[in-house]
């Protein structure tokens, strides 16, 4: 029994980091469309930046709270840089967004490497998340469950965000009907940058939590980014409960099949049931019915 | 949306001109492929020393790879991001023969490498079948075509988004390095499979038998692109591009577009298989550095930079990029991973056509009445 | 009556709760030159969707006798219905020679696809004639004025050799005389083949329909010839209720009011201009 409950909460908290991953991206790919494989490099920014806070301010605890506002600007920076330079102008191609992000995040790669050299970095996680808690024979690892809060946290702030300020309320007309948003008065441009902006920034946080389970380097976001994608792709694109679900499950599949088979099996497994569920559903979890070629 | 074209007259003019005689019409080969043809298999072999031809063997293999990204890609808009799966299973395919002859030759059961590892002494049942060298060769090309028909049948049928269908993709070819890394025992983990003694009972060791692979590689790039070119011409080729940019109107025609989809990517999965499979003994490695995602959209960029939709512009484009990297990446790494991320910003993002799209704009100045090659239009009954 | 026509019995489509066709029921015989009509949002497009298989529906489409729910979107082409856009869709990147020659082609065998195209097939030629692109055949289909797309998608179906033809809103946004010449079209075309078209100018529909069906909020309002139509009283009450509403068709509006287009009393069998009148201030 403790078993299976120690698998599962393997599994959650893979999800969990999985889950960070994603919500950026249920924003840019999601919302807007834009497949942002330097996605992957704006963690790594965020990874950096608490590396980089804890070098100069020394101690643990207080550079990892700091961290989380200061990665959340710097990777969404970067991101409406990117929007700015390149991605704008190719909203009308969005396969080709994909091969043009991936050559910003080779680059990228290189000036993490030119900057803080090829291998990787670790933080000293505070004294607080490197222990255990244990619950009815099941023990926690403290850095998971921080993983796991600041996971739901930026779920609920970011459904909030969409559902109760004019800036959501904005994100949302343009996704449905741009030229409507527009004529409407909304500058697409300029909601078009916030919300790259925003799923950027959730990225830089993701880095964040990423520091406390592994170390830090060049190459860390192209690990996970194609795994993020996945769940967005499987989540369907129009929800975000769907990608909140799809990340635990996938976490808990995981960690289920690696348990009883390996690592490598698993991830062959866990494709294998995605292409599985696509037939059933092509469109993801969660899709917005509507009148199809009108 | 006014687009100044030559009035129909002096086109439908033009258009009568290649009728001299329907044989040669035929077999009209474009001036620029026997150009190519005789650089490659006439000039190259005399002119370079062993060592580059054979770097030039490995170009060329991505250049094969190339021809099907043009297929599938160019013409077909399916963005292929798994070709290094392909590229793997032919090459994987291949290896695994040679090194079981190999294993003959010494006298021995076992490849060298799972002596090492200290497998229980009996070889993996899937391998066994890999010692008949016909059963080998054609998995090199059956394989990789059965893997792309399985998933492009599950995503074309359901209509998966062309943003899915390049992540899937993606994610088959992660799932595939690190499956082959996880079996160090029985696929080499992360060497891979390398140090190849013979090929089909030449010694590889002699240059003699390394300027036959070239010239193996080159005839078959040769062949390819010639099949392909002839597809591009066809009423496929028509059908495909129709699919790609409006692909509910062909349904609503009555063809089933998953099908011709399907076509232009199990092509493309066996050109890449076969590219694998030649890419073992030219360059005498295959390993799952060489398929993971980072190679897979490798495989992508030289195709883009020269021309997607251009077949020739897609060859050279690989064999330049491919070029570009051995030269640069080892002298200046830094230099070149900026380079190559450069290259994909300028070429997708601000030239989609390629390098190909600045040549038939120029073409087009000096001969503005572009005709297509039509049919004639007398016959009509 | 239901030997060889489109035979619609009760049929249904649901999006998410909201009924968009409520169990329609249509007849048409072959032969005939059928205008679906009826304010924004009566679900005629959704009606057309729903017979190429384009939507999930229940109820039952036959066509010759033959069911059509529940075959994928090709196999219902392959029996003969063909359908357009409200958005002419054609293979802008090839030419009108291509793109008829596509259409014509769904019954090929691989040996023929794999070749190339050696001469004109006699459909295909046929159909540049009575589209009148024959002069216009090897340019792009991408650089054709509007109304020629919406021609080269008739004669795509055409030579597609369909026997039932659904169109959606074919003249939106044509000149006059581009309408002129597509209602000439359409007649000609009709007659050995079976015509539908979902239409909001109401001149157009009077000059040319041989029958007309009036959908409102997913059902069937009125049927019948256009001056029957015209006469119905449900009819009237539908468009004068909902102009205020729904009357800002984009595109064809403006042109629809009478007595703006010069000539259509000259066309036979024009109607009274009463009831005329309502009708197309609604649509």
């Amino acid at each position: 029994m403790t078993v299976v409950l120690n698998q599962s909460f393997t599994g959650i908290s893979i999800g969990a980091v999985l889950l960070l991953i994603a919500l950026g991206l249920t924003l840019t790919f999601g919302q807007m469309g834009v497949i942002n494989m330097a996605h992957g490099e704006f963690i790594m920014a965020g990874a950096y930046t608490t590396y980089v806070l804890q070098q100069s301010l020394g101690g643990a605890g207080l550079p990892l709270l700091l961290a989380l506002p200061l990665a959340f600007l710097v990777a969404g920076a970067l991101g409406a840089l990117l929007e700015w330079l390149v991605v704008r102008r190719l909203y009308a191609r969005p396969l080709d967004t994909l091969l043009v992000t991936w050559g910003v995040s080779l680059m990228l790669q290189q000036l993490a490497r030119d900057v803080f050299g090829a291998p990787n970095v670790q933080t000293r996680a505070p004294e607080l998340l490197t222990g255990n808690v244990s619950v009815a024979g099941v023990t926690f690892a403290t850095n998971r469950l921080f993983i796991l809060g600041l996971a739901l946290l930026s779920v609920l702030g970011l459904t909030l965000l969409l559902r109760l300020t004019p800036l959501g309320r904005r994100i949302r007309a343009v996704v449905q009907n741009r030229d409507l948003a527009e004529v409407s008065g909304i500058a697409t441009a300029r909601v078009d940058r916030t919300t790259f902006f925003l799923g950027s920034g959730l990225a830089g946080v993701a880095g964040v939590a990423l520091t406390l389970v592994g170390p830090i380097g060049p190459t860390m976001g192209t690990n996970f980014i194609v795994d993020a994608f996945l769940v967005v792709v499987v989540g369907g694109v129009a929800q975000l409960k769907g990608s909140v679900i799809t990340a635990f499950a996938l976490g808990v599949l995981q960690s289920v099949l690696e348990y009883s088979t390996t690592v490598s099996i698993a991830k062959v497994f866990v494709l294998v049931a995605i292409v599985a569920f696509l037939q059933w559903r092509p469109q993801g979890l969660y899709t917005l019915r509507t009148r199809s070629l009108a | 949306m006014t687009t100044t074209l030559s009035p129909s007259p002096p086109s439908a003019g033009a258009a009568r001109k290649p009728a001299g005689g329907p044989l040669a019409a035929r077999f009209r080969v474009p001036g620029a492929f026997v150009l190519g043809a005789v650089l490659l298999v006439g000039v190259a072999p005399l002119v370079l020393s062993d060592f580059r031809l054979s770097l030039l063997a490995k170009y060329l293999c991505y250049a094969i790879v190339a021809v099907g990204v043009s297929l599938a890609w160019g013409r077909g808009g399916l963005l292929v991001l798994g070709q290094g799966v392909f590229f793997g299973l032919g090459g994987y395919a291949m290896a695994m023969h040679l090194k079981l002859a190999d294993a003959a030759a010494a006298g021995s059961t076992l490849p060298d490498f799972m002596q090492l590892y200290g497998t229980s002494g009996a070889l993996p049942w899937w391998w066994a079948p890999f010692a008949h060298p016909a059963f080998a060769l054609a998995m090199t090309v059956l394989l990789p075509m059965a893997v792309a028909a399985l998933l492009g049948l599950c995503v074309f049928r359901r209509r998966v988004k062309g943003a899915y269908f390049a992540i899937l993709s993606q994610a088959l070819a992660a799932a595939l390095s690190i499956w082959l890394i996880g079996q160090q025992a029985t696929t080499g983990g992360t060497n891979g499979l390398t140090d190849f003694q013979g090929f089909f009972g030449y010694d590889l060791d002699d240059p003699v038998n390394q300027r036959m692979v070239y010239f193996v590689i080159a005839a078959v790039l040769l062949l390819l692109m010639a099949a392909v070119r002839q597809l591009f011409v066809s009423r496929y080729g028509e059908l495909l591009v129709a699919v790609r940019d409006a692909e509910e109107r062909v349904r609503f025609l009555g063809y089933d577009p998953a099908a011709v989809k399907l076509v232009a990517y199990v092509g493309a999965a066996g050109m890449a298989g076969l590219a694998g499979a030649l890419f073992v003994p030219a360059v005498g490695i295959i390993s799952p550095a060489l398929i993971g995602i980072v190679p897979s959209i490798g495989f992508v960029i030289g195709a883009a930079v020269g021309g997607r939709a251009s077949l020739l512009g897609a060859v050279l484009g690989a064999i330049a990029v491919a070029w570009a990297q051995s030269t640069l990446s080892d002298a200046f790494p830094a230099a070149w991973t900026y380079l190559q991320g450069l290259l994909f910003v300028v070429a997708v993002g601000f030239l989609p056509g390629g390098l190909a799209s600045l040549a038939s704009a120029v073409r087009a100045r000096r001969a503005r009445p572009r005709t297509t090659p039509p049919a004639p239009t007398g016959g009509t009954a | 009556m239901n030997g060889d026509g489109l035979t619609v019995r009760d049929l249904r489509v649901t999006f998410d709760g909201f009924t968009a066709v409520d169990g329609v029921d249509l007849d048409i015989r072959p032969g005939d030159l059928r205008f679906l009509i009826g304010p924004n949002g009566a679900g005629k497009t959704t009606l057309v969707d729903a017979i190429t298989g384009l939507v999930p529906s229940t109820g039952s489409v036959r066509f010759e006798g033959r069911e059509l729910r529940g075959r994928p979107v090709h196999r219902i082409a392959r029996l003969g219905i063909g359908r357009t856009f409200q958005t002419a869709t054609v293979f802008e990147e090839l030419t009108v020679l291509q793109n008829l020659d596509i259409a014509a082609g769904a019954g090929r065998g691989p040996l023929t696809l794999l070749r190339r195209r050696k001469e004109v097939p006699e459909p295909v030629t046929r159909a540049l004639e009575t589209t009148g692109l024959t002069g216009l055949r090897d340019r792009p289909a991408g650089a054709l004025a509007h109304g020629q797309k919406q021609w080269l998608e008739i004669g795509m179906l055409l030579v597609q050799d369909v026997r039932l033809l659904l169109l959606d809103e074919p003249v939106a946004g044509m000149s006059h005389d581009e309408r002129e010449a597509t209602g000439e079209l359409l007649r000609r075309v009709s007659g050995e083949r079976t015509v539908v078209v979902i239409e909001h100018d109401m001149d157009f529909v009077r000059s040319f329909a041989r029958s007309v069906t009036v959908l409102h909020a997913g059902r069937v309002l009125s049927e019948g010839s256009v001056a029957d139509v015209q006469a119905d009283a449900r009819v009237q009450e539908v468009y004068l209720g909902s102009a205020a509403g729904s009357g800002s068709v984009p595109g064809s509006v403006p042109d629809s009011v009478p007595g703006s287009v010069p000539g259509s009393g000259s066309v036979p069998g024009g109607v009274p201009a009463t009831a005329t009148a309502t009708v197309a201030e609604g649509a």
